[in-house]
Formats: structure tokens, C-alpha cells, sequence
């Protein structure tokens, strides 16, 4: 059973305006069933600082990530995991975050690769449920079990692999790091921890698009208008690209796959959540460094 | 203060399950102590931690009889860089400049908190541990 869709008039706009939620559609269906709220943050202990009433958390290090192998969890592994959050395969989820929905967007990639269908974000994430001072609280949510089947993880349509990057080249790369990281001044981002990657610089001919120009200053998505200017005008990308998306681990580049994927409507968008950490230290692969994107070298298939 | 709080804590935090260290750790944050008015007054004279992922900034101070003081701030939507400034900042107040240099780099990964937090997050807590050490450093060669 699906929620109601949001008929929010600025959401009506995007390529698939059922991806969204505003604070007030929110604020009016949280308690409906078939519809549970999830927070995932960048910070682990936030949501225990406060979160919206009856959401549950989802951890990108702790519930997403394989604990040994470098990869996401299985099937089995979310199958659990969804069970435990009290969500069934034809649950409506809404997914909010700190960080202008950064990891939020980074969860909702996940679930598509387990083909979960209703998966939402909130527009604003926890910022502005907080700037609009609506109802948080720190009282465990009560969660009843439920059973969700276990569904094989399908990597193929939207997560690329360091071969097929090599293999991509002549076809539109879009780096989502800062400016910094991108030239090769820096490995990760201005104020973060350096991840050990041996190399700075880019991915050859990716366009240098930070992620967090997709997101107003209130942490929502910016207009369809505004991000056409930047997508199609600025990075020039067309209708029918095949387009991966890249950052440090891969989060960040979850925002701008959103992004293009759910709001553009790009239909052939990967992220590659290797990302800069694998790229960075990988053995003779090409990579350019300062402000500009490169020249192409041939696909290696 | 006793010269074993770190291992105090890190003894409370081994007798907990994986969630309650995390519940552990939020009481931590909660109960980083204020700035003291000085460098509330004077923030220049902090040190950035720029391995966190959350602008937190600490300051050693020691008292003329050599007594050993961790200070940092860190904002309340940062609840885990919060927690660990507050474990530093309480385990490592009142010892002498040895005690605190003799301090285990790997400290923050025996703690057993690299399950419930993940190691990468883990790592602002050893910068922050490392700066001090190397500001005291300084301050002992001023």
C-alpha cells in the first residue's frame, strides 16, 4: 500500500515528483500506515540527539556497509535489517537527513539496488524540519517486526565498477567533490579526514559539478529550472546520456544520482562508489590533474 | 583526578553492549564541559581539528603547578565529535604533561567503539588526541 503523493506544486516540475515529500506533506502522513519515516545522518549519535516521532535510523557505516568485505550488505543482511525497522517490501519510506540529505540520498541509492519501489526523500531533510521547529523527540520509536523477503542486491543499473569507468570514457563522468579535491590540491575534503588515497587529481573529462550545488540554502533541492542550468547548461548533459557519477566513497555522488536520476530524469545515471578512495590508489589507471577535465583516453573493455 | 580515568572509561565502555556504548558515548557529548570564558572571549586561540568531520576546536592549557587541561567545543548537531572531545577532555584533565604524553596514540581504537561508530569516524577522535599531544609538546618547548 502506497502513501498519497505529495502534489507539492514545485515538485511537479521533476521527472519523478513522487520521490519527494515537503516538511508539511510529512508532518500530516508520518503516523499513516504502510509509510515509515527513516533518518540517516553523516553523524551517528544524531538521531539519538532528537529525531522526527516513530522514525527509525539507518546507519550508512554500521547497517549498510558490509562489516568485512569492502561492499554493501546482501540480501539476507537487509532483509533483516528492513524487518528490524518494521518496513515490508510495499512500504512507502521516507528518508531524512542532516547535510542537505547527503546520506539520506545515500540510503535511497541503496534501497534501489534492492529494487525497493516506494522509496521518498524529505525536500529539506532534518534542517528544516528543525528550522521549522516541528515536533522532535528523543522516546525510542516502537517498531513491530515485519518480514521482508529477501531480494538479491541487482548492482547493474545504477552502480558502476572501476571497470566499467574504463570502459565509460566518451561518455559523460560528473565529479561531485569539492573544488579542491577535484584540481588534486587535496585528497578529501576541505576539513575532512584524508582517506589514504596516493593520488589526488580526476577521473580524465569528468565535469567538475560539487554536489551541494544541487541543494538551497534550506537544504532543499533546488528547482527544476535552476538545476537544468546547471546539469544541462554548465556540464552539458543531454537527454540519453549514460552518465556516472563520482565522489570519495561514493556518498555525495548518491546526492547528485538522485539528482540526476529522479528529478532530470536520466535514465542511464551509475554511481561509482569506488569513488576517489579506489581510483585514487589504483594501479595504472589515468587521471588528470588542475582545473581542467582532460582529454578522453580509449575505453578499455 | 586519577591518572587511570582513560582507563576507567575505556573499562565502562567494554562492559557495554554495542548500543549502549553508543547511548555511552551520547552522555559524553552531552556533558562536554563549557569553554571557559577566556577562549569563549578569544576563539583565535583554539586549533581547529580539520580531521573531523565537524568544526571542533580545542586548546591545552597548563596551571603553573603543571596541571594538565583539555579544552574543545564542537556544535550540538555534531553529537559523536562531541563525544569524543568530551571523553579527551575529561580522561586527560588534571594529569601531569607525562601522563598525558605517555597516553597510547591508539588510545580511541581500544575503546571498543569501532563497531558502533566505525573506525573511519574513529580517526577525528585520534587527530584530536594527536593535536594535543603536539600543542602540549609545544608548549613544554616555549
Amino acid at each position: 500500500m502506497s502513501a498519497p503523493f505529495d502534489p507539492t506544486e514545485k515538485f511537479a516540475a521533476y521527472a519523478h515528483p513522487s520521490r519527494l515529500v515537503s516538511t508539511d506533506w510529512l508532518a500530516e502522513h508520518r503516523g499513516d500506515a504502510g509509510l515509515v519515516v527513516v533518518e540517516s545522518d553523516e553523524d551517528v549519535l544524531l538521531y539519538e540527539v532528537g529525531h522526527i516521532p516513530g522514525s527509525v535510523k539507518i546507519d550508512w557505516h554500521t547497517d549498510l556497509n558490509d562489516k568485512v568485505n569492502r561492499d554493501y550488505i546482501e540480501g539476507v543482511a537487509f532483509a533483516a535489517l528492513m524487518s528490524s525497522k518494521g518496513i515490508t517490501r510495499d512500504s512507502t519510506v521516507v528518508i531524512y537527513g542532516d547535510k542537505s540529505n547527503w546520506w539520506a540520498a545515500y540510503a535511497l541509492w541503496v534501497f534501489t539496488l534492492f529494487g525497493h519501489d516506494d522509496v521518498r526523500l524529505l525536500d529539506g531533510g532534518r534542517t528544516k524540519w528543525l528550522a521549522e521547529e516541528r515536533e522532535i523527540t528523543t522516546d525510542a520509536s516502537s517498531v513491530t517486526l515485519t518480514e521482508y523477503p529477501v531480494v538479491s542486491r541487482d548492482d547493474t543499473p545504477i552502480r558502476a565498477f572501476k571497470d566499467d569507468v574504463l570502459a565509460h570514457f566518451g561518455n559523460p563522468l560528473i565529479d561531485v567533490r569539492s573544488d579542491e579535491e577535484y584540481s588534486g590540491v587535496r585528497t578529501t575534503m576541505p576539513a575532512y579526514p584524508e582517506e589514504g588515497a596516493l593520488r589526488g587529481g580526476h577521473i580524465p573529462t569528468a565535469a567538475s559539478v560539487p554536489w551541494a550545488r544541487a541543494a538551497d540554502a534550506d537544504s532543499t533541492f533546488r528547482t527544476r529550472t535552476e538545476l537544468d542550468d546547471i546539469y544541462r547548461g554548465e556540464a552539458g548533459l543531454a537527454d540519453g546520456d549514460d552518465v556516472i557519477a563520482y565522489c570519495r566513497i561514493g556518498e555525495r555522488s548518491s546526492h547528485t544520482w538522485f539528482v540526476l536520476t529522479h528529478l532530470l530524469g536520466f535514465e542511464n545515471v551509475r554511481n561509482y562508489d569506488g569513488s576517489w578512495t579506489e581510483w585514487g590508489n589504483a594501479v595504472a589507471v589515468p587521471i588528470a590533474v588542475g582545473t581542467a577535465p582532460g582529454a578522453a583516453p580509449a575505453p578499455r573493455r | 583526578m586519577s591518572a587511570d580515568l582513560l582507563a576507567e572509561i575505556r573499562q565502562d565502555f567494554l562492559e557495554l553492549e554495542q548500543k549502549d556504548r553508543l547511548l555511552l558515548l551520547l552522555e559524553f557529548a552531552n556533558d562536554l564541559p563549557e569553554l571557559p570564558q577566556q577562549f569563549q572571549d578569544h576563539p583565535d586561540l583554539l586549533e581547529r581539528v580539520v580531521e573531523c568531520q565537524s568544526p571542533v576546536f580545542i586548546f591545552v592549557d597548563l596551571d603553573a603547578d603543571g596541571t594538565f587541561h583539555l579544552h574543545a567545543t564542537a556544535p550540538r548537531e555534531s553529537p559523536t565529535t562531541r563525544g569524543f572531545a568530551s571523553i579527551l577532555a575529561q580522561g586527560l584533565d588534571g594529569l601531569t604533561a607525562e601522563q598525558v604524553l605517555a597516553v597510547p596514540d591508539d588510545y580511541p581504537q581500544t575503546i571498543g567503539l569501532s563497531e558502533a561508530v566505525s573506525p573511519l569516524r574513529l580517526r577525528g577522535m585520534s587527530a584530536m588526541l594527536g593535536r594535543a599531544k603536539r600543542q602540549l609538546r609545544d608548549r613544554l618547548a616555549a
